[in-house]
């Protein structure tokens, strides 16, 4: 039992350290999640879609383009 | 779904959405049961308490290794058989892998001190492994360098199948050097852990095996929703002009 008190600040680290390197990841990809579908939704909201959404916006973008 | 079908981003966007609430939801029950064990486990005769460590050290070690794996399948994926998927999946896993790789240095720091008397020590498992984390560290800043996306999954998979030549000087490096690292526990005869702290172990190993296909998942669709905003913004920017 005394071996475990010693030694406990390194156990501590070694699980905080744990947790905050997997809540840093979460964080990442959460947030990375959001400001991509964010980005999107703005960009959709302008009336660009992909092609293969084949949106009428894409499709005056397409003609527009044939114009040119 | 036929497994074919993930290849077009589409169709993964779709799985993927249905996938990551259960991954993530499985994790959170498997760590949960795994840190249980863990604490539950008896101590080691020799090492004591700091044996709870190994439940965080070991699974980041090998996840580390596995996501390098994953990165080199990826890496053949892109240069020979230039999967639409290939680089999505390999950008996707590096930063993912790099903070395993980081886990694994800081815990076994941690487990060092007071097992070996040192943090650190220039040993050949130790040394092999912080390179794997240097490698990371590559390739994730080669992927912000290059801007366009095919032109960088080309020289990240060249990096990537370079590096994978770290991952049996990591496996070996115990036994090919004298180091102060132990010996393999695992082997072909089995383990030579005693079964109450190798059950919780193996638990840890698939919590965190759970979390890098949940984070790996995430990290992906991410990816593939970024090049959609991307070549968004280029069809905006070639129409404006």
């Amino acid at each position: 039992m005394m071996a475990a008190i010693d030694h406990l600040p390194f156990i501590v680290g070694s699980y905080a350290a744990a947790f905050v390197v997997i809540a840093a990841l979460v964080a990442w990809v959460t947030i990375d999640f959001r400001a991509q579908r964010r980005a999107l939704a703005d960009l959709e909201m302008h009336g660009l879609t992909r092609r293969s959404a084949g949106g009428p916006a894409q499709r005056s973008i397409e003609g527009a383009k044939e114009k040119a | 779904m036929a497994l074919g079908d993930l290849a077009n981003p589409s169709r993964f966007l779709a799985f993927a959405n249905r996938a990551i609430p259960w991954l993530g939801g499985l994790t959170v029950i498997v760590f949960a049961f795994g840190l249980n064990q863990a604490m539950l486990a008896p101590n080691d005769y020799q090492q004591g308490a700091t044996v709870k460590i190994m439940y965080l050290h070991v699974p980041s070690a090998w996840l580390s290794m596995m996501a390098w794996a994953v990165m080199t399948v990826a890496a053949l994926g892109t240069l020979v058989w230039r999967h639409p998927l290939a680089d999505v999946a390999a950008k996707a896993a590096a930063p993912i892998g790099g903070a395993f790789a980081l886990l694994c240095l800081i815990t076994g720091s941690l487990w060092g001190r007071p097992e070996w008397g040192t943090y650190w020590v220039w040993d050949a498992r130790l040394t092999s492994e912080l390179v794997l984390f240097l490698l990371y560290l590559g390739v994730v800043a080669l992927w912000r360098t290059v801007e366009d996306p095919a032109r960088a999954a080309r020289a990240a998979a060249i990096l990537t199948l370079v590096g994978a030549i770290d991952l049996p000087i990591i496996k070996f490096s115990v036994d090919w050097w004298n180091t102060l690292h132990q010996g393999a526990s695992f082997g072909l005869e089995g383990s030579t852990i005693y079964p109450t702290i190798l059950f919780p172990l193996l638990i840890m190993a698939a919590a965190f095996m759970l979390l890098f296909a949940t984070l790996q998942l995430a990290a992906m669709r991410n990816e593939i929703l970024r090049r959609r905003v991307r070549t968004l913004r280029l069809m905006r920017a070639r129409t404006a002009s």
